[in-house]
């Protein structure tokens, strides 16, 4: 088990919003010790279950307005969540994980700017494309060197 | 009274069901509700995606349709696809692998459902502060019940794991059968927690009967409205949320059609359309447009069977039925009920399931003759999900037309809305938190799918909007 869990989440067969799985699979490929990395469409409550295993856990994410290229926040376990669908919100999976398992889990979103989400199609535009590079090396290196 | 009598309230999106959706009411003078239009965004477009791909990519194609059910579209493609490679029966091996991953697949999503959307409602009061009214609220007082449906759950996914493959990408199903068989030592693990996922499933349903019985003046009333019934059936009358035949019943339990090849499925259902949403009405022929909507998913099914084929959930299915004189229960909250006797069915299956060394066969798939057009059906965790395809002799698929459960489901939610609205709307014309939240205990105990639409960061507020009968907005909350 390593210590850092890395979750990239979205439809890859909506455009930029596949930037957060193609993340993982990117972060995936290079086999970092001590890195876990998993993706889904959606995150969903039984993430909570596996958030508690890890020290770190890193949520990627494509995001229709954060900073170019990508932003990267340390984010708080939500104490009041309003819960309300079968999919929910980084804060969300981390208080649940605090609340039902008693974590401790330090977590972070890096959140890559995405521009096209309305259409199918299973590619991402040319800047988010862009934007992805940025936001892999960036993580990568801070997986190496565990600066968290 | 014309149209520009009324006046317009438009709620958008709805909370606490999938996705993205609103609703909109429309008032006359008097401020009573007259219709109710639950608009949802819906996967426009996707079947042109699907247009022009080798027929062997569609059941990982439309996955891409649902991130919430990727595990139904893929079944159901694939039902289709098998016909179009020319089989019509598969291996053991491959129908059951096949059924373990749906039981799988409807064992977590009404889980998750009851648990972390539905059971705040019940436990709390539709009225309770919304603080408490919620998931972490249900964690702080009832602690053992939060843990108990993340578990569920997560059994539930490592099963589609097992067999589906990654959970984006799932491959399991392909044309013709699957392409991997479960092994010892994953039949081990998870027989190892069955049986308590047994006991929890029983717990759970007991909340969910307990609530409907006790408050059983409520439930008649919330959001009730008489209507048909469809759902597959097996050639026995079963309950079979993976194949069977076509059985539509009305309000009394009067079959209107029974034992329907799905083939022939554009016989019996067609599709209206109408100009002010991108959904379809689907209704049988037969009644029409106007009377022959019907409703879908687990209180559809457990009102059209004739049984179920496990013991434990078919003692609760005649229990549930006792309730109504075996007639059909047309009761919108009883959806919850029928959902975890589902839950209760799949977990038996599940341990039958494990229990068949089939899962252990090697013989995976099977070829046949190729044909140009099939349907795929199959009773996903909300309802009916129809996959309609063709295919040209270069392999490509050259039509697809998808009729989605809460597509099926369509009027019956406006209906639900339509009902609760005219008691709670109060006189006022102001979506009060009472109205907004009961309106959503309604749509919400259909369990609707609304999330086609993407779930980028920033892209999901809630927005509350009030037009008066011109068209003009004279209200709008918004919340994150």
């Amino acid at each position: 088990m390593g210590n850092v869990l890395l979750i990239g989440f979205g439809n890859p067969g909506r455009l930029d919003d596949g930037l957060g799985p193609a993340l993982a699979d990117a972060i995936e490929k290079l086999n970092v010790d001590g890195v876990d990395v998993d993706s889904n469409y959606q995150l969903t409550v039984e993430d909570a279950s596996e958030v508690s295993n890890h020290d770190v856990v890193i949520f990627a994410d494509a995001s229709v307005n954060c900073g170019e290229p990508f932003t990267f926040t340390q984010i708080q376990p939500k104490v009041d969540i309003s819960f309300t669908t079968h999919s929910i919100d980084p804060e969300s999976v981390l208080g649940l994980a605090y609340q039902l398992f008693s974590a401790k889990t330090k977590g972070y979103v890096l959140a890559i700017r995405g521009y096209e989400f309305n259409e199918f199609g299973e590619k991402l535009s040319g800047q988010a494309q862009n934007n992805l590079l940025d936001a892999i090396t960036f993580i990568e290196k801070a997986l190496r060197k565990k600066e968290f | 009274m014309s149209d520009k009598n009324l006046k317009r309230i438009v709620i958008e999106p709805v909370t606490r069901v999938e996705g993205h959706g609103k609703v909109s009411l429309l008032m006359d003078e008097e401020n009573n509700i007259k219709q109710a239009r639950l608009h949802i965004v819906e996967f426009r477009g996707f079947e042109r995606f699907i247009i022009g791909r080798p027929y062997w990519e569609v059941p990982v194609l439309v996955q891409r349709l649902c991130g919430i059910c990727p595990v139904s579209h893929h079944l159901a493609a694939a039902k289709a696809m098998d016909l179009i490679v020319g089989v019509d029966k598969l291996t053991p091996t491959a129908e059951k692998m096949r059924r373990l991953m749906h039981y799988g697949q409807t064992f977590q999503s009404h889980v998750l459902h009851f648990f972390h959307l539905c059971s705040p409602d019940l436990l709390f009061g539709f009225d309770a502060d919304p603080a408490i009214r919620n998931v972490i609220g249900v964690a702080q007082k009832h602690p053992e019940l939060a843990v108990q449906g993340v578990m569920m759950r997560k059994y539930g996914q490592e099963i589609i794991k097992a067999t589906a493959g990654k959970k984006i990408h799932g491959t399991g199903a392909i044309p013709g059968g699957v392409n991997k068989n479960l092994s010892i030592a994953e039949r081990d693990e998870f027989l190892k927690d069955i049986d308590q996922m047994l006991e929890w499933s029983l717990g759970a349903l007991k909340i969910a009967k307990d609530y409907s019985v006790e408050n059983l003046e409520l439930a008649k009333e919330f959001g009730s409205f008489d209507s048909n019934h469809m759902s597959l059936v097996r050639e026995d009358g079963a309950l079979d949320l993976y194949h069977g035949n076509l059985r539509a019943i009305d309000k009394d339990g009067n079959k209107i059609f029974d034992q329907v090849d799905y083939q022939n499925y554009a016989d019996y259902i067609a599709e209206e359309v109408r100009d002010w949403s991108y959904m379809k009405f689907p209704f049988i022929k037969s009644i029409g447009p106007e009377k022959g909507w019907y409703r879908v998913g687990p209180l559809a099914r457990i009102n059209t069977c004739d049984f179920i084929d496990t013991p434990l959930a078919e003692k609760e299915r005649q229990e549930f039925m006792a309730l109504t004189n075996g007639k059909p229960n047309n009761m919108t909250l009883a959806y919850h009920w029928t959902r975890m006797i589902e839950v209760l069915h799949s977990a038996e299956k599940i341990k039958e399931l494990l229990n068949d060394s089939d899962l252990q066969g090697k013989d995976l798939v099977v070829t046949g003759k190729r044909r140009e057009e099939a349907v795929g059906l199959i009773e996903a965790p909300r309802g009916t999900l129809f996959h309609h395809y063709k295919v040209d002799k270069n392999d490509q698929v050259t039509m697809a037309n998808l009729i989605v459960s809460t597509t099926n489901n369509n009027i019956p939610m406006n209906e639900a809305v339509k009902k609760v609205a005219q008691v709670h709307l109060s006189g006022k014309p102001e979506i009060t938190e009472g109205l907004l939240n009961h309106i959503e205990v309604a749509i919400r105990a259909y369990d609707p799918c609304l999330s086609c639409a993407t779930h980028a960061l920033g892209k999901m507020p809630l927005a509350i909007s009030l037009f008066n009968y011109k068209g003009e907005l004279v209200d709008k909350k918004t919340k994150e």
